[in-house]
């Protein structure tokens, strides 16, 4: 059993350190789509987290005896699953978050966090250390989709989770809302931007010129 | 990875294992929630028709029982403009418009789908009197990414537009997505649709202030406001509930 400090590294390295979005650049797709309003981000975050560390959980349980020949395959099957069960929890208890976010459940399957983790890290890890490191990938993919959620919901509407700070001027305020950032692809310039800060303060990520 | 775990009978029997397994999580899932999510989506659609009837003040939160109480689904022959009998048990009008035993084909309209049910569903609104005050007709059209579905609420003259609410849609949010904006919503309040028997209703930049036919359309979201126009155009012109509202057999 790995020791506290190893635990910690797994499940906190990926918020800042080892970030799935700014330094492996997996799983934008959807951070572009779903952050318009930060509750489908938050709900978001909560469905891949979910299905990222119970995808590692069982595939690191039975990676001893997946035939390396059809690996990709089983983890495809069982990462499908998972998000059918979530995408099918999300539609009988949050029926209105499940309308909005629509196909984007459905393409956790194809998010390149989920297969990336669990061909690299589940594949030769223990059970536990695996559901880890799924919970900590979550978070880091969570860190970046709250904090652009949040930019493009108060910017764009001047509202944080439906709550209104800078009033509209539709609705009688003074705030002009932002409609590019409303946009799904201004989400582009935002992680840019996460990008570029998070290797501000940590400079050995800036990759070496070629 | 060693080569002893490769062989053809082991990976077949693990490929199938696996399988069986997730096929049965994934079918326990999706049938020990089915009515849950049945439940919610039928909810979903009563709390957009409960609030196209102006109910939603009186519902406070009790969707259900509102709707069970003050709301009545009918049918319609729209070519007619009769109430008729369910063509058939749980009648959806959205899927009957792509069944070739229950649609029509449309020709000449901008509104966006090419054919249309013969029979709409409609909802009448009552008071406690059990007296007919308003009717809320389904609508749709294309929009500027794909159809908006909505329910217009007339008042009982079959004329007087009470509400126009939007519940699905692909608009950009911001712009075309603020039909969905209650300041939007509330211009259509006392709107009138016929002017001497022709539709007369019109989305129109800069509309005047006091004028009953006009509402201003949705700054940067023009061919948004031109879908809106064009739905209202079709569902309240003879290949809609023209003929419906103008004989109001809702009153007999």
């Amino acid at each position: 059993m790995a020791d506290t400090k190893e635990m910690k590294k797994v499940l906190f390295g990926p918020v800042l350190d080892n970030n799935p979005i700014a330094l492996q650049v997996l799983g934008i797709c959807s951070a572009l789509a779903i952050t318009t309003k930060l509750e489908t981000a938050l709900v978001m975050s909560l469905a891949l987290t979910s299905v990222v560390a119970f995808s590692n959980l069982f595939i690191s349980m039975i990676r001893n005896h997946i035939p390396s020949s059809v690996r990709i395959i089983i983890q495809m099957t069982i990462i499908a699953s998972l998000v059918i069960v979530v995408d099918q929890i999300l539609k009988a208890f949050s029926y209105q978050i499940a309308k909005e976010l629509s196909v984007f459940v459905g393409l956790i399957i194809t998010n390149c966090i989920v297969m990336g983790r669990a061909e690299a890290y589940a594949m030769k890890s223990p059970p536990f250390m695996s559901f880890l490191d799924g919970i900590g990938n979550g978070l880091g993919y969570s860190f970046i989709l709250i904090v652009i959620g949040t930019i493009k919901e108060l910017a764009g509407f001047g509202t944080i989770l439906g709550f209104e700070i800078l009033p509209l001027i539709q609705n009688g305020g003074w705030y002009q809302g932002n409609g590019l950032l409303i946009l799904p692809f201004s989400s582009f310039f935002l992680i840019g931007g996460m990008i570029w800060f998070i290797r501000t303060i940590r400079p050995e990520q800036v990759e070496p010129k070629e | 990875m060693s080569a002893k775990k490769e062989t053809l009978g082991r990976t077949v029997g693990i490929v199938l294992a696996v399988c069986l397994v997730c096929s049965i999580v994934v079918s326990s899932a999706a049938v020990g929630l089915r009515s849950l999510q049945e439940k919610n989506a039928e909810l979903d659609k009563q709390t957009n028709i409960v609030e196209a009837a102006g109910l939603k003040e009186i519902a406070k939160g009790d969707i259900a029982g509102t709707y069970d109480k003050y709301i009545e689904q009918r049918f319609v022959d729209l070519a007619t403009g009769e109430f008729v009998e369910a063509p058939s048990e749980d009648y959806n009008m959205y899927k009957a418009a792509k069944d070739k035993d229950y649609n029509e084909r449309v020709e000449n309209t901008a509104v966006g789908f090419q054919t249309k049910p013969k029979v709409a569903s409609v909802y009448l609104v009552k008071n406690d009197a059990g007296e007919t005050t308003r009717i809320v007709l389904p609508v749709h059209g294309a929009g500027l990414w794909d159809l908006m579905y909505g329910f217009l609420a007339v008042d009982a003259d079959g004329n007087t537009v009470r509400e126009l609410v939007y519940y699905q849609h692909k608009e950009t949010p911001g712009l075309g997505g603020e039909i969905q904006n209650p300041s939007w919503k509330a211009k259509w309040d006392g709107k009138q649709l016929y002017k001497d028997g022709e539709v007369a209703i019109a989305v129109t930049k800069g509309a005047k202030e006091g004028n009953d036919y006009q509402v201003d359309a949705l700054s940067g979201a023009t061919l948004t406001s031109n879908g809106v126009q064009n739905t209202l155009a079709f569902w309240a012109g003879r290949e809609g509930y023209a003929k419906f509202l103008s004989m109001q057999n809702w009153k007999s």
